[in-house]
């Protein structure tokens, strides 16, 4: 749906010239919700805004719903913009309109006329449960109330896509949880495209079925989640189950075990122990609900060598169990010595 | 000489104010619809061409927005700088072209037009200035053509503050028409200057001076009044810092 094909941006020029997105790709599926996350900088909101090209990228091109954006004329894009509404971080609506005049800009835009418009807005307003404040400016509106006036805004030309640059970043955690619940059902009712971007891995966790990590403008990874979970050394996995820094260890092996899906509600340690008669502990463990599907990941740590626990690891390996070998790499060293 | 004891007097002196109020009203009116006509595409086409606006590169050429920038900039420093006494002298010759005498109230809306359109021209280039990046943006996300901008962004956004512009130029506009007054005649200024000044009638001066203060008054008065009916900010827009509410 949406296909981000060697993106980068590079800001000014000469000296004080800034390069936002080194030939970032991107692809996002029809009827999937996509995160982008990032730090603070990464280029996160160059990107989106390079999707409906707020931003035109420096080179690569944008494809949105078979569209290639970064071909068309002024009026073309225009019109492909009506296919991708937007949210963003401070909502910007205007102030001299009230609730239902701002949702009713998005209409005026495409042309939509007199009683059909007022008819169209309430019907959106009351689709993010806003139908109480039509008639209330943006000033005698909360936080979330406003992100649902925005939310609201961006869907009233019935889009494919939308664009959330940082949608939840300035509100607080419960309104955070119920703007993005909003978000998932526009999603699922609508069959709506979503791509958002987010310095906060709950909104990950929350909502999206695919995520790509950002940073310093280059994509690290990126994927479903799910594929992700199960991906060696994923740094989103990793953040999505934070375990913690890993403690001493001398001697033993410290293994993660990543679950998802159907390995989530087996009994693995239980089998350990039995089978190996290992005297396993645990240092830790992480479980989400992704996806609508328990994931999770377990830092065990069993007696003795990895070369001694070979044979354990295997089976688990064997059984499609993501495992990882915690400083492997040191105790190879300690074993050379 | 003028004697206030006279039974004529105060009559006069109501028929004296009276014409002098309705020249000086018709003058300020129409300079201000002119000004208004001219001066708010102006301030928008200023805002516009500057590079990263709008109107950055007209018939999609960058070049040719940064001369128009440049040009219209000049003018409107030039406008701002020149004295009006000066201005009102130099413009004779267009206004006569124009209105066909430069005597009278009509022609001296000519000076008063041109000094007010630069004037208001800034104001509205600041007031526009003053709209938050994000909402040009969140429209351009909706598809919206520039004009669609201008005119439902851009400028309801920055109505309040639009109109308290408007009332600072209008002001300057009045106390302008009075110096036009001395000079070419017309309104309270004329009034001042012949029964005033020449006639030694305190009474006259002190009532134009009174007359010109109370249409100041309630002029800025319907203005700070709209500007708060049209500002939805939770907060008057005339306590909006970057406002300037004297000339
Ligand atoms: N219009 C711009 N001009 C110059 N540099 C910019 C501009 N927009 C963004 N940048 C730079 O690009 C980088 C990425 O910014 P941004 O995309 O806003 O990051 P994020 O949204 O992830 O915080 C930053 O270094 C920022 O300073
Ligand atoms: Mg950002």
């Amino acid at each position: 749906m949406i296909s981000v094909k060697h993106v980068s941006k590079t800001f000014g020029s000469g000296a004080s010239a800034t390069t936002a997105l080194h030939d970032v790709s991107l692809e996002v599926a029809r009827g999937e919700i996509f995160g982008v996350i990032g730090q603070s900088g990464a280029g996160k909101s160059t990107l989106i805004r390079a999707i409906n090209l707020l931003e035109r990228p420096s080179a690569g091109t944008v494809t949105v719903d078979g569209d290639e954006l970064t071909q068309l004329s002024p009026d073309r894009l225009r019109l492909a913009r009506r296919k991708i509404g937007m949210v963003f971080q401070h909502f910007n609506l205007l102030a001299g309109r009230t609730a239902q005049g701002n949702v009713e800009l998005g209409l005026e835009i495409i042309g939509v006329g007199g009683a059909d418009r007022r008819r169209r807005s309430l019907e959106i307003l009351d689709l993010v449960g806003l139908a109480d404040k039509a008639g209330a400016y943006p000033a005698e509106l909360s936080g979330g109330q406003k992100q649902r006036v925005g939310i609201a805004r961006a869907l009233a030309g019935n889009p494919k896509i939308l664009l959330s640059d940082e949608a939840t970043s300035a509100l607080d955690p419960e309104t955070t949880r119920s703007i993005l619940d909003l978000v998932k059902t526009i999603n699922v009712q609508l069959g709506l495209t979503v791509l958002l971007i987010t310095h906060e891995m709950d909104v990950v966790k929350r909502v999206c079925d695919s995520a790509a990590m950002l940073e310093n403008g280059r994509i690290l990874e990126q994927g479903s989640i799910v594929s992700l979970i199960s991906t060696p050394g994923s740094r989103l996995a990793h953040e999505l189950f934070p375990l913690g820094a890993v403690p001493p260890h001398a001697g033993n092996t410290v293994i993660e075990i990543t679950f998802s899906g159907g390995s989530a509600d087996r009994p693995v340690i239980a089998q350990l122990a039995r089978n190996y008669g290992l005297d396993v502990s645990i240092l830790g463990a992480a479980v989400e609900t992704i996806g609508g599907k328990q994931a999770g990941r377990t830092r065990l740590e069993l007696p003795g060598s990895p070369v001694a626990n070979a044979a354990p690891i295997n089976d688990l390996r064997g059984q499609g169990l993501l495992v990882e070998i915690v400083g492997a790499a040191a105790q190879v060293e300690e074993a050379r010595a | 000489m003028i004697d206030p004891t006279d039974p004529g007097f105060w009559p006069g002196l109501f028929q004296v104010l009276l014409v002098g109020t309705g020249e000086t009203l018709y003058m300020v009116g129409v300079a201000l619809l002119l000004t208004v006509l001219i001066g708010l595409p102006l301030g928008i086409v200023l805002v516009g061409t500057e590079r990263g606006g709008l109107f950055e590169a007209p018939f999609g050429s960058i070049w040719f927005g940064h001369i128009v920038n440049r040009v219209l900039e000049f003018i409107v420093n030039l406008g701002r700088s020149v004295p009006f006494i000066i201005l009102m002298v130099a413009l004779i010759p267009f206004t006569r072209l124009v209105v066909g005498t430069f005597i009278g109230s009509t022609a001296a809306i000519v000076p008063l037009t041109i000094v007010a359109i630069p004037f208001f021209a800034r104001m509205v280039e600041i007031a526009i200035k003053e709209v938050d990046a994000g909402l040009i943006e969140a429209a351009e996300s909706l598809g919206a053509t520039r004009w669609q901008i201008v005119a439902k962004v851009l400028v309801p956004e920055s109505l309040s503050t639009l109109i308290l512009g408007l009332s600072t130029t209008v002001t300057s506009i009045i106390n302008f028409s009075a110096m036009v007054g001395t000079v070419a005649g017309g309104g309270l200024g004329s009034v001042a200057v012949l029964y005033g000044y020449q006639r030694y009638s305190t009474i006259h001066m002190v009532a134009v001076i009174i007359l010109i203060f109370v249409i100041v008054m309630i002029l800025q008065g319907l203005a700070t009044g709209l500007a708060r009916r049209f500002s939805h900010r939770g907060r008057p827009a005339g306590t909006r810092a970057s406002v300037p509410t004297a000339i």
